[in-house]
């Protein structure tokens, strides 16, 4: 305790600069519990399969890199294309693996569905099993729609979840919730908001969130 | 795709899912058993998620729909509109002809 504490003067009676010591700095929690089961078995499972020449440990890099690289911009491409060219659109939501594949873009196992909301039909998508997301057209899933209270929710009272997100809809509208339980993943097509006669595919892409293409919000062009 | 099963259910078919809770890797949310819907599509053929969990096969493949309910059907106290609708993924062998 002394030694620790004398090292700690020591370290303070340097001038750090920006620390006055009036506003401590906020820390982050060490992440040093014990690990759970399953992150014990996905490391013992990855360095097995390393041990035994089926994958590289760059394998693993390359494939953590590439989830992490893949970003909403890939959503709102497809998004921008379906606004921009009628056909597209047509073959986007009779074949949502196809049209994006055109795009270059690869579902992997999973097959996409693209449902379109329309003046009378707000569509909005959620897991309640897990957390299953489009990942190759939107990137790794925020920590809101992993959570139970998401999940839960957007199914039970899914207007109620919608207006915190600032969305309020009238009744006139339907809202259809689509629970993504299995081998399909889901991805809104929102309105083309009004005013955006003739823009570009990019300016167009750059109107187009993520959370809209989950279904929370809806795009507007006042941004 | 002869390591699938036939479709039993043609889109527009009410369908109510069934009322059973057996042990190990379940698809089928606990919200939908025992309801009513109808077939909104049929997206295909799929390994049993139930049997791949545990590492075997899952053949037969099972057709999988979408199905789609009124919210009012699945929570009594519903608060939204009454067009409001949920569609959920369900495997066929979870589904029997609606009464």
């Amino acid at each position: 305790m002394t030694a620790d504490s004398d090292i700690h003067a020591h370290d303070h009676d340097h001038a750090h600069g920006h620390d006055d010591h009036a506003h401590p700095h906020p820390t982050r929690a060490d992440a040093d519990e014990r690990l759970t089961h399953w992150q014990a078995m996905e490391i013992a499972v990855r360095e097995l399969l390393i041990a035994k020449g089926i994958i590289t440990a760059a394998d693993v890099r390359a494939a953590v890199e590439a989830m992490d690289a893949r970003t909403p911009a890939l959503g709102a491409r497809v998004v921008a294309r379906a606004w921009s060219d009628p056909a597209y659109r047509q073959r986007l939501l009779a074949d949502g693996t196809a049209a994006v594949t055109e795009l270059g873009i690869e579902m992997a196992a999973t097959k996409l569905v693209v449902v379109e909301n329309k003046p009378g039909l707000h569509n909005l998508v959620v897991c309640t099993l897990c957390s299953c997301y489009p990942r190759m057209l939107l990137g790794l899933p925020p920590d809101w729609y992993k959570s139970r209270a998401y999940r839960s929710r957007a199914v039970r009272e899914p207007r109620a979840v919608l207006r915190e997100f600032g969305t309020t809809l009238p009744d006139s509208v339907e809202v259809r919730v689509h629970d993504s339980t299995a081998d399909m993943r889901y991805l809104v097509l929102p309105e083309r908001p009004a005013g955006t006669e003739g823009w570009s595919e990019d300016r167009l892409a750059a109107l187009v969130s993520r959370d809209s293409m989950i279904g929370v919000t809806r795009p507007d062009n006042r941004a | 795709m002869s390591d699938a099963l036939p479709a039993r259910f043609a889109p527009g078919a009410r369908v109510t899912v069934r009322r059973m809770a057996p042990p190990g890797h379940l698809r089928t949310p606990w919200y939908i058993r025992g309801r009513t819907g109808a077939v909104e599509r049929l997206c295909g053929a799929f390994a049993n998620p139930e049997e791949l969990a545990y590492n075997r096969p899952g053949l037969p493949k099972q057709p999988l729909y979408r199905v789609r309910f009124r919210q009012r059907e699945l929570w009594p106290d519903y608060a939204g509109a009454a067009h409001d609708t949920i569609e959920v993924e369900i495997y066929q062998h979870w589904l029997e002809p609606a009464p």
